[in-house]
């Protein structure tokens, strides 16, 4: 398969889950959209991530990073709070995989492998959790500094 | 006297008002922080002054500064549904930019505490269906397309069987146990009439509609935000309702694929 069409459906599937995970928890309707959007940006810079080899720490929270701005971003653009988009956004990133495995070795009797797995979900979660932090710091900062600025404007 | 009385009585208002939204936005998953951002915003607007929350998952207790009345208010059951908060959200706008009255709010939040704008059940199906396929073919990352439709009707029917199940039980994380069982049955039986699929790439996807990641997520961060009380209730929440998917799912396993 050539690595454009891979591209292209990475960057449409992670599209429709995202919104497919939105209709499940019932986002308002002006919100879809770009509920997709988040979801796919986060995907895509994970996806790049993993291949420059980042790591899967690095990869996660760079895009949870990302994620967390979009919000920030379309919140203030939609007026809507920013779980509206983060929530949908992170569904591609969920540690699924490590997840159900962990699962699948318990079931085996494989304890020592179910421990290794679980332990991935715990650090790929909480690189999500600090990439969500990192991006409140960055949004709130930025929307600070925008508001100093024209306050100043103004005042000169 | 008759100052007083009616004086209460608004303040008794402006409570109720208070309270019912922070339930609202609770039962919908917000972050702790907002929740109590929103409810200290609609008291400062009704014209009380100082006032006090303290908020967790299960309950919210509210009083008003300078006027000696406390509030508490039980919250039974949470979920993600944000359509709530934002509704929430912009009625405390409305009403902060003077654009409806207090006694307008209360029976606006009183409206949607009673039917919850949802999307019809066939569209959150279908959501189920493109998700578990899409996910399915992003997490394996090798484009199997043989797996692709199993794992779309195998997390569309599970979905539905978890909103039936959930229309007719209060138990918590019943739910979750029966759909998973019911999702891995149907995959093994798939996987033995087609035998080309495979069961772990199928299960992986269809799970996606129903495991906590997000909520663990949400959890984290209330931690790491500083709400502790609510993250841990949340995070335990999570865990268990991960516990209970994957006894589902390890029970089929167990129990059938050696039988079939």
């Amino acid at each position: 398969m050539p690595y454009w069409v891979e591209i292209i459906i990475n960057f449409a599937f992670a599209w429709i889950s995202a919104v497919g995970f939105a209709l499940i928890i019932n986002v308002p309707h002006r919100a879809l959209v770009l509920c997709g959007f988040s979801g796919t940006a986060g995907w895509m810079v994970y996806w790049w991530g993993i291949q420059l080899g980042l790591g899967r720490l690095g990869s996660n929270l760079l895009g949870a990073l990302l994620i967390g701005i979009l919000g920030g971003v379309f919140a203030r653009i939609k007026k809507c709070p920013v779980t509206v988009f983060n929530i949908p956004g992170i569904v591609p990133l969920v540690p699924g995989v490590p997840a159900y495995q962990a699962v699948r070795a318990l079931v085996d009797g494989q304890l020592s492998d179910a421990e290794d797995l679980l332990l991935r979900v715990a650090i790929v979660t909480i690189a999500i959790a600090m990439g969500f932090l990192l991006a409140q710091l960055v949004v709130e900062v930025f929307f600070k500094i925008r508001r100093n600025r024209k306050n100043k404007k103004n005042f000169v | 006297m008759n100052q007083e009385e009616m004086e209460s009585q608004y303040v008794a208002e402006v409570l109720d008002t208070c309270l019912k939204a922070g339930r609202l936005m609770i039962q919908g998953g917000s972050e702790m922080y907002r929740v109590e951002d929103t409810m200290r915003r609609i008291a400062f607007n009704a014209g009380v002054k100082g006032a006090r929350c303290f908020t967790t998952p299960t309950g919210i207790f509210m009083s008003l500064g300078p006027h000696s009345y406390t509030q508490l208010t039980q919250i039974k059951d949470r979920n993600i549904n944000l359509e709530l908060v934002d509704r929430v959200n912009s009625l405390s706008r409305d009403f902060a930019a003077k654009k409806i009255t207090l006694n307008e709010l209360q029976k606006k939040l009183q409206a949607l505490s009673e039917s919850t704008p949802n999307f019809p059940i066939w569209l959150q199906i279908f959501g189920a269906t493109i998700l578990s396929c899409t996910l399915m073919v992003l997490f394996m990352n090798d484009y199997d397309w043989i797996d692709f439709p199993a794992a779309a009707l195998v997390g569309g029917v599970g979905y539905g069987v978890y909103l039936a199940i959930k229309k007719y039980t209060n138990i918590r994380f019943l739910a979750e146990l029966v759909t998973a069982i019911f999702m891995g049955v149907l995959t093994i039986g798939l996987c033995k009439i087609f035998p080309k699929l495979l069961v772990d790439n199928i299960l992986i996807g269809a799970l996606m509609t129903l495991v906590p990641g997000v909520a663990f997520t949400n959890a984290l961060r209330d931690l790491f935000g500083g709400d502790i009380l609510s993250g841990i209730v949340r995070g335990t929440e999570a865990l268990f309702t991960a516990i209970a998917l994957g006894g589902g799912i390890g029970i089929a396993i167990k129990l059938l694929w050696g039988i079939l």
